[in-house]
């Protein structure tokens, strides 16, 4: 009960602050956050980083977004229809873009467990010191040899 | 060791690459899908096979583009019948390009390249403006990086076409 309890707090305060932003105003856009968003076309740098004239358009078209009270999803939204995909900097976490977020994850997953596999395969493989036979003493002339040396030392 | 020269020979392959030119007299113009200029159709290079074709790649925020737009509009309304002229606006805003075309009252076909797959994909341009003379059978004839100092460059350029198509022949 104690753990049911546990959980449904923590949900609760999970679920607190996306709620609470469901309710929020769209945050206005601004140049700078966006310019660090997209690429300039022509340059393949980010906006922020280009002064060339293509840049400096695509700034004049954002200015008069944010102007007529546009988010910056709407923005970037306009972006692309302007220039395409590419000129987001980040690739959109939906459609076919997910698989950008998704491979590094899925590869590291699958590494962790290549690395507990090896790890188990390796323990296995290793011989238990329990399994070894035990060690033969010294034999015929190596005993003898032994014993004399024993017996003159008087231990 | 064997990583490091792995890098190297990687960069040095990646600079013999960006040294070769894209296309070659005698290749075959690739054409691709684009929306026209103004919005409301689709069209290719392809549709102009048995044409000659004189396609212009160019841009609303490129000067030396603004500064060659009145001797190509020219060029293209004294040799109409014997040669199309066909501009690809590329990686530019669509308003500014519309702005372009009323300004300098281009009206020969346009399409727009607005991602830049086409102009630096397929054609393989290194900036704009950069013109093509493509042949009826959509063969490239010859490439012009850079503008047109003036129409009797374009006519220079474009001599091939004319001279194959003759004064007043149907293109």
């Amino acid at each position: 009960m104690k753990r049911l309890a546990a959980v449904l707090t923590l949900l609760i305060a999970l679920a607190g602050p996306s709620l609470a932003a469901a309710d929020d105003p769209p945050v206005r856009a601004s140049l700078p956050e966006i310019e660090g968003e997209v690429m300039c076309p022509v340059c393949g740098t980010l906006l922020g980083l280009s002064h060339s004239p293509a840049a400096e358009r695509q700034r004049v078209f954002i200015r008069r977004l944010i102007a007529q009270g546009k988010d910056k999803e709407e923005i970037k939204d306009a972006l692309v229809a302007e220039y395409g995909g590419q000129v987001l900097a980040l690739p959109e976490n939906r459609g076919i873009d997910v698989w950008a977020y998704a491979v590094p994850v899925i590869g590291f997953g699958l590494g962790l467990i290549g690395v507990a596999w090896a790890i188990v395969a390796w323990r296995r493989r290793r011989p238990d010191r329990n399994d070894r036979p035990p060690t033969e003493g010294p034999s015929g002339e190596d005993a003898e040899r032994l014993d004399r040396d024993m017996a003159r030392f008087d231990l | 060791m064997v990583a490091v020269a792995a890098l190297l020979g990687f960069l040095v392959w990646g600079l013999v690459k960006k040294g070769e030119s894209g296309l070659a007299a005698g290749d075959p113009v690739p054409a691709m899908t684009l929306p026209t200029l103004p919005e409301g159709g689709e069209g290719s290079l392809a549709d102009y096979r048995g044409e000659w074709v004189l396609m212009n790649v160019w841009a609303s925020w490129c000067a030396p583009c603004r500064e060659e737009s009145p001797a190509l509009d020219r060029f293209e309304k004294n040799n109409r019948d014997r040669i199309t002229v066909l501009g690809i606006d590329t990686k530019d805003l669509s308003g500014d390009a519309l702005d372009f075309l009323r300004e300098f009252k281009v009206d020969y076909p346009q399409l727009r390249d607005a991602s830049g797959d086409y102009a630096d994909g397929e054609l393989e341009t290194t900036g704009v403006p950069e013109s093509f003379l493509i042949d009826p059978e959509g063969k490239l004839v010859a490439h012009y990086p850079g503008p047109f100092k003036d129409e009797a460059a374009i006519d220079r350029f474009a001599a091939p076409a004319l001279e194959d198509t003759g004064p007043g022949e149907a293109k």
